[in-house]
């Protein structure tokens, strides 16, 4: 055995603080070490080159790396190996980076640590078994959480290339926060003349199916092969009969608030969310509904003149296979209620920017007019308070929710282009205007459409008069200020999702303090998560808005047709493995396994002269955890890439 | 190791998961939070590969310190591998009250990829309580 190790400077990321000839020329002390070397970039094409060129002249046969983290260049080093010939497997990565010089500042101490570390991966690499990639089939199939823009452009970007896809909305229709939307900024387009056509198309698409009023309830499986159940929830109507002419809406007698409208105005218990809604097919909201509650009514049924009203709809629950799956679960509003002082939900004037924008829209609650919801006055003097929620550790989160300065100018400018005698007051900490343009429409607001931006926190808010005083400081000149407004507008943040982490865990992908989805990368994989076929887009990873969440939507799906474009699927071979001799036949492991990844299997045994029942793992079901190698008796049971004996002289060798 | 307690440095395990610490150590590599080198790092794929008899390796050879690090409840990429691992655990720490081992040298903690700052004052306490319970004799006898 001929082990080589290669020690990366990483510029003077890890040479800074780690002497690293001290450390090759340490390796050169260890067992069956016989070659060593330092490289400025060792991932670099003349780093890779290095190590090729060594393994050939020296017949080097197991590699270390002394490098970052393995989360990054494994993979790397691991092809490298390959295309010199030796199994890709023989390698270990020795984490010097993340785990060393970047946490330990004295020179001699990470040195120290350095060297017990790659003495660690030395150990190891010495009983790594060359391993095979096994191949699995991949279901053809994408599954879409969530029917938002982020969720509709993934779909009809796989939909392009011919692979079918099923999105899942939990809400009677698709088109998500931005069906909600007036106009976009910087360029005011129109949200709904951009978004519906979409949506029509992605309805009307051959390789695309929706389930609307539909959650996920359960997934199972892995990256070819994940089985998901889906929650159809009983819409009670019949989505095969019905044709959307609105006969039960228009008859229905139970009033409630409207969610889309955020109680602005009421809908009725058989509704649409909204008139261009897609299924333009209505759901009985089962709380509400008079004769679902206590049989009185079933007004809607008697006018359906197409039978579609089916008061006895159940649940359902089916069963789809999909290879990949894209989460654009989006966000949700954070709750500003904890923000007193604003007088939120006591003053009816006071209101978030997602009410304004119901209003601003032509096809609103308001009909489009900007007025006070207590009575319905045309608004003047108009407030914007940003930044609630975000950037506050105390009572929110501590990220920028980028998009709340953006929306907020654009409100302003609406503010002004529906009510010409109105003016506008922004209090901000700062403006972040960062995007194409973003910066000139912020401007502009405040230069075309005589916008007030006042920089400083607003301290209180009450009525007097049938006016909302606002009281705050300007920074900027030291001034206590105080606006009699008609309409107060909180530019609230976004936050995740309330049931977010749920999934997360249903779909084993990690999630941050702030319960958004963690990417696998922050920059080199900003759409892929660590579970393999479960990617992300959109604001379920951080906020952000309509152009990076579409771009995002994009990027999704190509990373998950460049899965399905595959005949078959590599598999990691870093599976368990039983020792058939010394399997006692306990089943302990069965036991341990959560995979159904371990069966019996009757073997003859000789010495014995008899049949004997020993344990086998399938391989492409094995998903590596190794769990049932902690409850093995017989220690029969062995997970490669980290048996036991390799993790035992670990141990022996610090 | 000698027997002199002044030039004695805790010797810690930490044998990490690969989806949650591991990452969230990285992370603490990335922000460059600084903290003691007493930890050796074992990855694992999941807590619940760490065998107790690789616990009993550690303090028969004179490990003073053993952690095991996972993803935190419902958050292992394995679904149960932590539940599994905790039990264990749980089972083994009382184990080690009876042999008279100070329970403090075999710990338990839950930290996620983004927990880089519990990662990093983790590892401080940790080497703090063990300098406090001293080296571990068992190796040495
Ligand atoms: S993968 Fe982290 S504990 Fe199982």
């Amino acid at each position: 055995m001929k082990i080589g190790v290669f020690v990366c400077h990483c510029g003077t990321n890890i040479a800074a603080t780690v002497d690293v000839e001290k450390a090759a020329k340490a390796a050169l002390n260890l067992a069956k070490v016989k070659f060593s070397t330092t490289y400025k970039y060792m991932c670099s094409s003349p780093g890779q080159a290095l190590i090729k060129d060594a393994i050939k002249e020296k017949g080097l046969d197991r590699i270390v790396v002394c490098a970052c983290s393995p989360s990054l260049h494994e993979k790397t080093f691991r092809e490298c190996l390959k295309e010199s010939g030796i199994n890709p497997y023989l390698l270990e990565i020795a984490n010097i980076r993340e785990h060393c010089s970047w946490v330990h500042r004295d020179r001699e101490t990470a040195t120290r640590k350095a060297i017990e570390i790659m003495k660690l991966a030395v150990t190891k690499v010495t009983h790594n078994r060359p391993l095979e990639k096994t191949h699995m089939p991949i279901e053809k199939r994408v599954l879409v959480i969530g029917g938002g823009i982020s969720g509709i452009q993934s779909a009809i970007d796989i939909s392009f290339a011919k692979f079918p896809v099923v999105i899942v909305e939990r809400e009677a229709s698709i088109g998500g926060r931005m069906a909600r939307f007036d106009k976009t900024f910087p360029t005011l387009d129109c949200a709904a003349c951009i978004l519906t056509p979409k949506m029509v198309t992605v309805a009307q698409n051959k390789y695309v199916t929706l389930h609307t009023y539909a959650e996920i309830e359960e997934v199972t499986g892995h990256v070819g092969d994940f089985k998901v159940k889906i929650r159809k929830k009983a819409r009670f109507v019949d989505t095969s009969k019905c044709t959307g002419c609105g006969a039960c809406w228009n008859k229905c007698p139970a009033k409630v608030a409207s969610e889309f409208d955020l109680g602005l105005c009421k809908r009725t218990a058989i509704y649409t969310p909204f008139p261009q809604a897609v299924p333009n097919i209505p759901v009985i909201d089962r709380e509400n509904c008079l004769y679902l509650k206590s049989k009185k009514c079933g007004l809607c049924q008697k006018v359906c003149p197409f039978g579609a009203i089916n008061y006895q709809m159940q649940d359902e629950i089916i069963e789809e296979k999909f290879g990949a799956i894209i989460v654009a679960t989006g966000f949700t509003q954070f709750d500003h209620s904890v923000y007193g002082e604003y007088g939120y939900g006591k003053y009816r004037d006071v209101i978030t920017g997602l009410h304004f924008e119901r209003m601003a829209n032509s096809s609103g609650p308001t009909g489009g007019k900007i007025i006070r919801p207590s009575d319905g006055k045309v608004a003047r003097d108009v407030v914007f308070i940003q930044c609630v929620g975000s950037r506050d550790e105390q009572k929110g989160v501590s990220y920028c929710s980028r998009l709340c300065c953006m929306y907020t100018a654009k409100h302003a400018l609406l503010l002004k282009e529906h009510n010409p005698d109105s003016q506008a007051y922004v209090f901000y900490i700062d403006i972040r205007a960062a995007g194409k343009n973003y910066e000139e429409f912020v401007k502009k607001v405040q230069n075309e459409y005589g916008a007030v931006y006042l920089r400083g926190r607003v301290s209180r808010i009450f009525e007097k008069g049938g006016k909302l005083i606002v009281r705050g400081a300007d920074t900027l000149s030291g001034a206590q200020i105080e606006i009699k407004a008609d309409l107060v507008v909180l530019a609230v943040g976004l936050i995740a999702q309330n049931d977010a982490a749920k999934l997360a865990q249903m779909l084993h992908i990690p999630y941050d303090q702030n319960n958004l989805f963690t990417e696998a990368h922050p920059k080199l994989a900003p759409v892929e998560t660590i579970t393999s076929g479960v990617f992300l887009t959109g604001a379920c990873q951080s906020p952000k808005d309509i152009p990076d969440t579409v771009a995002t939507a994009s990027a999704a799906s190509v990373k998950a047709l460049g899965l399905l474009v595959q005949d078959q699927l590599e598999k990691e071979p870093l599976v368990a493995r039983v020792d058939k001799n010394l399997c006692s036949g306990c089943q302990a492991c069965i036991k341990a396994c959560s995979f159904n990844a371990i069966e019996t299997k009757e073997v003859e045994d000789r010495a014995l002269k008899r049949k004997r029942t020993v344990a086998e793992v399938i391989e492409g079901v094995c998903s590596g955890c190794g769990n049932c190698t902690a409850v093995c008796r017989m220690s029969a049971i062995d997970l490669e890439g980290f048996s036991n004996r390799q993790i035992m002289e670990e141990i022996e060798v610090l | 190791m000698t027997g002199d307690r002044s030039e004695w440095e805790p010797k810690i395990v930490g044998f990490l998961c690969n989806w949650c610490s591991y990452a969230g150590a990285d992370l603490a590599g990335q922000s460059r939070l600084e903290y003691p080198p007493n930890v050796k790092i074992i990855r694992v794929p999941c807590s619940g590969r760490v065998n107790p008899l690789f616990v009993l390796k550690c303090l028969s050879s004179g490990v003073d310190g053993v952690l095991i690090s996972g993803c935190h409840t419902g958050d292992c990429h394995y679904s149960e591998g932590n539940f599994h691992a905790r039990r264990r655990f749980t089972i083994l720490r009382k184990l080690f009250e009876y042999l008279g081992i100070d329970p403090k040298r075999f710990q338990m903690a839950w930290v996620s990829a983004s927990e880089a700052d519990k990662w990093a004052k983790l590892v401080k306490g940790l080497v703090e309580e063990i300098r406090q319970a001293g080296p571990n004799k068992l190796g040495h006898r």
